[in-house]
């Protein structure tokens, strides 16, 4: 049976996108048949990150409404065979989603895949609603700033009120929370929220923290998967993460400021 | 001083009511033989109300059920819901009129009902407890409200809105593990978080109503 992971954040901006495409490739790169799914109807960029923009003809619209077939929208991967790309409709907005379609096109895809990824849209409204409602897993993306706290504290309340199996009464979402663009210099100054700030307003099992960092912004542009960048502090810890969604256990890095002392030095770390 | 010899108190009494529904007396003591039948001794001499609301023509022989009634040794008290006229020959008969009262529509309040919620309360969800005590295992997250008619406890950081004695119970507390609220209120007098700031220097205690004003008391941990 599929495991569908929703990303999400509430708030904009704090690295739904990057993550959703980060983790998926991450997962197919560990041979589990991965498809990520675009919910940003209206904003697509899922296909922008993936590197995938000039092969988009079909999009996830188009499969809930019928006019096109889940293989003719699918995008496989370039780099990695085991990874597909369902892109958003850039011409319509998120009323396209509906409760109906979204869970006709994620049945189809749970035969087929072992992971599906959905990027959610920020806010709270219709997309990001679709994007939760059928999760297995939430990845609940947060900056350490109080206003991204407070967002994923609203988006946590929503997974355990509106989502499916809060409905159904079923075992509830399995909630995690990644930290990203943490610096650890500035949570030393006292500018950012440390890791244990924000776990401890959350309270939930933390899956990862991604260190902020130049090569996101690089990959991003040049629509390569961080993840794929080995030598980057960023796509390091984005591969521990999914090892640890994966159930490995996998200690955190990253998280002290990068001040190697001489005898660290003399033996590494 | 010595007790005067006689004081005069209200007082109410579970009376029975009789109903008549017909103006055919052999009918009516038909009806009433049978039931007396089967509780002679609940009846002897029980004082009875005799209610004629069903009955609006004016010619209803109300002296011969008065004797009919004393015969079978029931005490008739009074007469309720009769006509003017019958009210006037029931008068004459030496029978007081009655008013009923109301029939009590409120139901008796409700047994308190404690609700205990067994999760953190998330920024954006309002939990109310009608009727009762709010408990909560976890945190009530910035932006979340929390609120009951009885008091609240939290066994987790409050760090959003707390609303206890919403329905105006002065005696209400709010108890947390964690006192960093944005709003606290007991029976709407509320402190925002700078008052709490200034009042409270614990993390976690005990908010009530002091008069007019709330108060923070250290809890004994």
């Amino acid at each position: 049976m599929a495991q569908i992971i929703v990303v999400t954040s509430g708030k904009g901006g704090v690295g739904k996108t990057t993550s959703s495409a980060a983790i998926a490739t991450g997962l197919a790169m560990q041979g589990r048949k991965t498809v990520v799914i675009d919910f940003d109807i209206g904003l697509r960029n899922l296909d922008l990150i993936m590197g995938c923009e000039r092969r988009v003809v079909y999009d996830f619209v188009n499969v809930i409404n019928g006019e096109a077939n889940l293989n003719q929208a699918l995008i496989k991967d370039k780099r990695c065979e085991k990874l597909f790309v369902l892109p958003a409709s850039q011409t319509r907005d998120k009323d396209a989603l509906t409760k109906e379609g979204v869970g006709r096109v994620l049945d189809d895809l749970a035969k087929d895949f072992e992971f599906i990824i959905c990027d959610s849209p920020a806010g709270i409204e219709q997309g990001a609603m679709m994007a939760l409602y059928f999760a297995d897993i939430a990845i609940v993306t947060t900056n350490p700033e109080v206003s991204s706290v407070r967002d994923s504290d609203r988006i946590l309340g929503m997974l355990q009120s509106k989502s499916r199996r809060a409905e159904l009464n079923l075992e509830p979402i399995k909630e995690y929370l990644l930290l990203t663009r943490y610096s650890p210099s500035r949570v030393k100054s006292g500018e950012m929220l440390s890791v244990d700030d924000v776990k401890e307003i959350l309270a939930i099992e933390l899956l990862g923290v991604i260190p902020e960092s130049q090569s996101v912004l690089k990959a991003s542009n040049s629509g390569v998967p961080v993840i794929i960048d080995q030598e980057s502090d960023a796509g390091l810890a984005y591969s521990d993460t999914v090892a640890r969604l994966l159930g490995e256990d996998v200690p955190v890095r990253f998280i002290t400021e990068e001040k190697k002392g001489f005898l660290q030095r003399i033996f590494g770390s | 001083m010595s007790k005067p010899s006689l004081e005069l108190k209200g007082a109410s009494f579970t009376l029975s009511v009789l109903h008549i529904n017909s103006s055919d007396l052999t009918a009516v003591m038909a009806e009433l033989d049978s039931k007396l039948a089967q509780a002679p001794q609940f009846f002897l001499g029980a004082p009875l109300v005799i209610n004629l609301s069903a009955i609006q023509h004016n010619d209803f022989n109300l002296h011969g059920l008065k004797e009919l009634l004393i015969s079978r040794q029931l005490v008739i008290v009074g007469i309720t819901g009769a006509t003017t006229v019958l009210s006037k020959q029931a008068k004459d008969l030496g029978l007081a009129i009655v008013k009923a009262g109301k029939q009590s529509t409120t139901p008796p309040p409700a047994p308190r009902q404690t609700k205990i919620v067994k999760q953190n309360i998330r920024s954006g969800q309002q939990v109310y407890a009608k009727n009762g005590d709010l408990i909560i295992f976890g945190a009530v997250g910035n932006g979340a409200e929390v609120i009951a008619d009885g008091s609240i406890h939290i066994y987790g950081a409050l760090r959003g809105k707390a609303m206890a004695g919403a329905a105006g119970d002065p005696t209400a507390v709010i108890i947390a593990h964690s006192l960093e609220a944005e709003l606290v209120s007991i029976a709407g007098q509320y402190w925002l978080a700078e008052n709490l700031q200034q009042h409270s220097s614990d993390k976690s205690g005990c908010i009530r109503l002091n008069g007019e004003s709330l108060m923070v008391e250290s809890l004994p941990l």
